[in-house]
């Protein structure tokens, strides 16, 4: 475990939550080392989702610690989370676009709300980020009149509009047929290389998405099976990885099937 | 929130206690939902861009169907009235019965179902959708807090809208009681008038207009509460726009029984 330890800019000791009767969360710990792109991979119904909805803190855990560029937030009440939360980006399953608003209108929304910069200086940076994600000139479109891609991309121009340091994204891809995947994925490897962004990302796409990640996590059962760098984690030998890699993961690991969803 | 599942709860009366905290629970979380909502009203940032947008929703464009049911609730009452106070030879009574039981009772109880159904289900649908496709999770991360983001401006315009859509529900429909029972039924015009001004008192207008304040809040917030939570499933934005409606409507009437026992006091 070479750069683990203190220093990422997110640091997971032990996290533990649990829904009804279901400890969804088993003793997480993962470390993500600033600016680079950590990947988490699982069956489904493993917790990726939840977990993830603990690192944007959507969602509280039972017990363990969250450490986000040395902030500790786990502590933290209300008005300080908002502080905390204003350092990232996040692109949701869905896209999770306002569909009473345009594209344009979404992609400035954050800057709107949360900033006293004027139209021309807001609109001017909604252009910009329109077009680093190829959608300029469709920011008078309604998010209902695009397709599932180009929604995805509207999303992830929102998500970047206030410059954060960290961006989350959950399943970028899903849904999306071989060819958008790719354009998603070296969409994603180019923001990371321009801003030099921390990226935390769940994934599906298995192995497409190794190419693009610096480090990989794998989920299994609410733990971190195993946690590394690509070259790491693809040379070893854990059966249940393999197998996972494999597709045959489709198993036991199946549980229930249900993934408990987030609710604040 | 507790499961209730056969290996642990056995016996019928743990799983009727289960039932009990379950329904104790939900209410706490629905009434600390509303406190919520009205302490982040008086909190900065102040959207009146939101609240002036939240007005227009559920007030003036209910305007025209509650202008629609006032005309013919009064004409309605026109009708019946005039036919029954003739039997009893009592024509000039009309303007009395058509205002009063409008005033007191029939305009805040009607205006509120009819914007119930209107405002409301459109309230719980808008916000169900919002919370189904994560659009709600995606103001908490931007850091915006979408109790007082999207609930507590309906709040503020159902409870401000209420009382004028009522107020403008009545006067309509006094006019149509106007136009059946003395333009077509041919009862006293002049009594009509007088009789309301008669027997119309500020208390009476006074208490339409609580009503409406209740009523309003009620509509808002029970519409509110279940698209707000409703749950991540293809039938979940349709289970809490019906659940807002009958809710909303079953509180407006068990509410409305309670008021009128505390005013005719």
């Amino acid at each position: 475990m070479n750069q683990d330890g203190r220093g990422g800019a997110i640091n997971v000791v032990n996290l533990r939550r649990r829904f009804g009767h279901q400890q969804v969360l088993d003793g997480v710990s993962l470390t993500c080392p600033s600016a680079q792109i950590t990947t988490i991979v699982g069956p489904s119904g493993c917790g990726k989702t939840v977990f993830l909805k603990h690192l944007n803190l959507l969602l509280r855990p039972d017990s363990g610690q969250i450490v986000i560029e040395g902030v500790d937030v786990t502590r933290l009440n209300y008005r300080a989370l908002d502080k905390v939360r204003e350092q990232f980006g996040v692109l949701f399953q869905g896209g999770a676009l306002f569909d009473s608003l345009t594209v344009a209108e979404n992609v400035a929304f954050p800057l709107v709300e949360k900033t006293r910069l004027r139209r021309p200086q807001i609109s001017r940076q909604v252009e910009e980020k329109l077009e680093a994600v190829g959608l300029s000139g469709m920011g008078d479109k309604y998010p209902s009149e695009i397709s599932g891609g180009m929604q995805k991309r509207a999303a992830l121009a929102r998500a970047l509009i206030r410059n954060p340091k960290i961006l989350y994204l959950d399943e970028p891809t899903t849904g999306l047929d071989p060819t958008r995947t790719g354009a998603i994925h070296a969409l994603i490897r180019d923001t990371h290389q321009q801003l030099g962004l921390t990226v935390v990302m769940v994934s599906h796409d298995v192995p497409a998405v190794f190419e693009i990640s610096d480090r990989i996590a794998f989920m299994h059962r609410g733990r971190m099976a195993l946690n590394g760098t690509v070259a790491e984690v693809m040379a070893s030998q854990d059966e249940v990885f393999q197998h996972f890699l494999a597709g045959k993961s489709a198993s036991a690991e199946e549980e229930a099937g249900r993934r408990p969803v987030a609710r604040s | 929130m507790s499961m209730a599942s056969s290996s642990i709860l056995t016996t019928p009366l743990e799983r009727l206690g289960a039932q009990v905290i379950d329904g104790i629970d939900a209410l706490g979380r629905f009434v600390l939902f509303l406190l919520y909502a009205l302490v982040a009203l008086l909190e900065p940032p102040y959207k009146p861009r939101l609240w002036i947008r939240q007005a227009r929703e559920i007030g003036a464009d209910s305007l025209f169907l509650v202008a629609l049911i006032g005309i013919f609730t009064g004409m309605v009452m026109g009708l019946q009235g005039e036919f029954t106070l003739r039997k009893f030879g009592s024509e000039g009574a009309l303007g009395t019965v058509v205002a009063l039981s409008l005033v007191r009772e029939l305009g805040p109880v009607l205006t509120a179902l009819m914007v119930t159904a209107r405002a409301g289900s459109a309230m719980a649908a808008e916000l169900g959708a919002m919370q189904v496709t994560e659009q709600i999770d995606a103001l908490t991360v931007m850091a915006i807090d979408p109790i007082q983001y999207l609930v507590s401006p309906r709040l503020l315009a159902g409870v401000l809208s209420f009382p004028l859509l009522t107020a403008i529900f009545d006067v309509i429909g006094i006019f149509g009681g106007y136009l059946v029972g003395v333009g077509l039924m041919g009862a006293p015009g002049a009594a009509y008038y007088n009789g309301i001004a008669s027997s119309l008192g500020g208390s009476d207008i006074a208490g339409g207009i609580y009503k409406s304040l209740v009523f309003g809040l009620i509509v808002t917030w029970v519409s509110c509460y279940k698209g707000y939570h409703a749950e991540r499933m293809a039938t979940g934005v349709s289970r809490a726009t019906t659940e807002a409606v009958v809710l909303s409507s079953v509180l407006i009437l068990v509410f409305d029984y309670f008021l009128t026992s505390l005013l005719l006091k």
